[in-house]
C-alpha cells in the first residue's frame, strides 16, 4: 500500500449538501465494494475516510455531505487539484452468501457503496432490490444510477416527497430476499436487525484516527471478538454484531 | 556519507527515528506500506499484565495541529504478546524492539516488565508511568516523585535490560520526576506523552471523547516537548528518548539539539503511514545543510556553558 495522488476531476453538487467527488488516479488498490479511501485535506491533521462508490482502472468515485469542516473544505476544492488519499481500505462486503435476490439498503449517505456492490451482484448474475432512504426528495442521489445498472429501485422519503412516505424498514416489511446488505445510520441499523428475515452485512461509521488498523481509535466488541471497523471492517455480519 | 547511527544504553541503532508505541500497533499495518526494518526500532503497543479492551468509542478527536486520543491502553496483555505478537512481529522485522509497559499498581509493571525483559527481541522497556495507580486514588505515579522512583526502583530490581522511563508532561515539575527516576537507577527517559486535552462537540453540546478527555498529541505539542527535554537534559546524565510532535528530519535534528539521544514519531504516522521512512530518507540531506557529519554528536548541542 501506499498514498497516492489523485487529481479532482469532478467536484460537483448531487442533492441537498451531498457532492459528487470524480478523482483520477491509481485505483488498483481497491479490490472489493465497501471499501474506503481516506483524503489528506491541507490544515486538517487527520485523514477524512469516504465510502468508495464505484472505481475503474482511471480513478474513483465519493459522494459525500458537507456537514463538518473536512467535507466543507473539500466541497471548495477545484477541479485540477491534487490530493493525497490512501486507497482500498477496510474489508467490504462480501457477495458470496447473497443467494439471488438481495436485498441492498441505503440510508441516506449509505446510499454510496451499495452502487459498486449492486453492480457487482448483477455482474454475477443475481437480482438484487435497492431501497433507500432520504429526509426528502431533495436529497436524492445515485436513484438514477441504480436504475441504470438494471437493479429495482424503491425510494423512502420521511416527509413523502417522493416514493414511500416513511422509513426503509416499513418497506422492508413486506419484501422477500434472500440475502440483506446497509449502509447508512445506527438508529435504521437496529430497526433494520429487529425486523429481518436473514442473515447480513452492515457497513459501519466510525471516527477514525489512522483509518488502516493501527491506533486502536474506532474498536468495538463483537461476538468474535474486538474488531477495529477501519480495518477487520468496516463491513460487519449481523451475527457478530453486539448491538 | 553522514552518519545516522545513535545508541541507547549500549544498543546501537541505524537512525534515531522510532515510531512510538500506541501509534504503530506491532508494526504489521506499516508493513504493508513500507519495508520497517528501515527504522532504528519502533515501540510497541503498550502492553499491561492483563487484557484489556481500553474506553468507549469515540476514542479520537481532531484539534488544531494534532489529535487527541483517548484509546485507553487497549492489549491482549502481557502473555498473548509474548506468545504471539513477538513471533508475528519477527516476521517482518529483524531488529530489537521497544517493549512499553503501562501498570495499575507497582506490582502490575514489575510482572510485566520481568516477562518481557527475558524476551531476546526485546532491545530495552520503556516504562510509561502516566497511568493512574488504583492503590494511591488514581493518582498518576508520574506525578509524584516518590511514586515515580518506587516503580522504577521495583522494575530495575527485575530487569536486566535497559530501563527507560516514559514521563507525562501534566506535571509541574518534570524535572524532579526525572531526576526521582535517574536516583531510582533508570537508564535513561522518555519524555514527553501526550498532553491531557478534550473537546466538545458543539451541535450535541457534549465532549466528543466517550472518556471525556484525551491525550493531545501532533506537531502542536512539539516547543512543548522540546522545552522538557531541553530542562531534563541539564538536569540528568542518562539518556533521552524525546518525543512529541515530531514530523520531519528538522524537527529530529531540533530534539537532538536540546537532548535527545533518539527521538519517538508518534500523531504523524496516523496521518501519514509512510512518515517515519520519509523522515529517515530526506534526514542526510537535512544534516548536511546545517553541517552534521556525526549525528549522535549533536545531542544536547544547544546547551552552553
Amino acid at each position: 500500500m501506499e498514498d497516492k495522488i489523485f487529481k479532482i476531476k469532478e467536484n460537483s453538487q448531487a442533492a441537498r449538501d451531498v457532492y459528487h467527488l470524480r478523482l483520477e488516479g491509481d485505483s488498483s488498490e481497491i479490490n472489493c465494494p465497501g471499501q474506503f479511501a481516506s483524503i489528506k485535506l491541507d490544515g486538517l491533521f487527520l485523514r477524512r475516510p469516504f465510502s468508495i462508490c464505484s472505481w475503474d482502472e482511471s480513478g474513483l468515485d465519493i459522494y459525500y455531505k458537507a456537514v463538518g469542516e473536512g467535507t466543507a473544505k473539500l466541497s471548495t476544492l477545484p477541479v485540477g487539484t491534487e490530493l493525497s488519499v490512501l486507497t482500498g481500505l477496510g474489508k467490504g462486503y462480501d457477495t458470496a452468501p447473497s443467494g439471488d435476490n438481495p436485498l441492498l439498503i441505503g440510508g441516506g449517505m449509505g446510499a454510496t457503496p451499495l452502487y459498486c456492490l449492486c453492480r457487482k451482484l448483477i455482474a454475477e448474475g443475481k437480482r438484487p432490490t435497492v431501497l433507500l432512504g432520504f429526509a426528502s426528495d431533495k436529497d436524492i442521489f445515485l436513484s438514477d444510477e441504480f436504475k441504470t445498472l438494471g437493479a429495482d429501485v424503491i425510494i423512502c422519503t420521511d416527509d413523502g416527497s417522493c416514493g414511500h412516505k416513511g422509513f426503509v424498514t416499513d418497506v422492508m416489511a413486506g419484501l422477500d430476499y434472500s440475502y440483506f446488505y446497509t449502509c447508512g445510520p445506527e438508529g435504521m441499523f437496529r430497526a433494520i436487525d429487529r425486523i429481518a428475515k436473514t442473515e447480513g452485512q452492515f457497513s459501519f461509521e466510525a471516527r477514525m484516527g489512522c483509518g488502516f488498523g493501527a491506533c486502536m481509535g474506532c474498536t468495538c466488541k463483537t461476538h468474535k471478538g474486538n474488531k477495529r471497523i477501519c480495518k477487520d471492517g468496516p463491513v460487519l455480519e449481523r451475527s457478530e454484531i453486539i448491538w | 556519507m553522514v552518519n545516522m547511527k545513535v545508541s541507547l544504553s549500549g544498543w546501537q541503532l541505524d537512525n534515531p527515528i522510532i515510531p512510538a508505541s500506541g501509534t504503530f500497533g506491532y508494526g504489521k499495518e506499516f508493513a504493508e506500506f513500507y519495508d520497517i526494518n528501515c527504522l532504528g526500532t519502533f515501540s510497541f503497543k503498550g502492553t499491561t499484565l492483563n487484557e484489556r479492551f481500553g474506553n468507549p468509542t469515540p476514542r479520537i478527536a481532531e484539534c488544531p495541529a494534532g489529535m487527541l486520543n483517548a484509546v485507553g491502553l487497549q492489549n491482549p496483555g502481557v502473555e498473548h504478546v509474548i506468545a504471539h505478537e513477538l513471533p508475528e512481529m519477527k516476521k517482518y522485522f529483524s531488529k530489537k524492539l521497544i517493549a512499553n509497559v503501562s501498570g495499575f499498581s507497582v506490582e502490575e509493571y514489575v510482572k510485566a516488565c520481568a516477562l518481557l525483559d527475558r524476551e531476546e527481541q526485546v532491545g530495552l522497556l520503556e516504562v510509561n508511568i502516566s497511568c493512574p495507580n488504583v492503590h494511591n486514588g488514581g493518582m498518576s505515579f508520574g506525578t509524584e516523585p516518590k511514586a515515580a522512583y518506587e516503580v522504577t526502583k521495583a522494575v530495575k530490581a527485575v530487569c536486566k535490560k535497559p530501563v527507560y522511563i516514559k514521563l507525562s508532561p501534566n506535571v509541574t515539575d518534570i524535572v524532579s520526576i526525572a531526576k526521582a527516576c535517574e536516583d531510582a537507577g533508570a537508564d535513561g527517559i522518555s519524555l514527553i506523552n501526550t498532553l491531557m486535552g478534550m473537546r466538545i462537540d458543539l451541535k450535541a453540546r457534549r465532549p466528543i471523547l466517550a472518556n471525556t478527555t484525551g491525550g493531545y498529541s501532533g506537531p502542536g505539542v512539539f516547543p512543548v516537548a522540546l522545552r522538557m527535554v531541553y530542562q531534563v537534559y541539564e538536569a540528568v546524565k542518562v539518556p533521552i528518548i524525546g518525543m512529541g510532535g515530531i514530523s520531519r528530519a528538522e524537527d529530529v535534528i531540533e530534539m537532538m539539539l536540546a537532548g535527545a539521544s533518539a527521538v519517538e514519531v508518534g500523531a504523524a504516522n496516523l496521518a501519514d503511514p509512510m512518515i517515519c521512512k520519509k523522515i529517515i530518507d530526506t534526514l542526510p540531506a537535512v544534516m548536511e545543510k546545517y553541517g552534521i557529519d556525526n549525528l549522535s554528536e549533536i545531542t544536547g548541542g544547544a546547551h552552553h556553558g
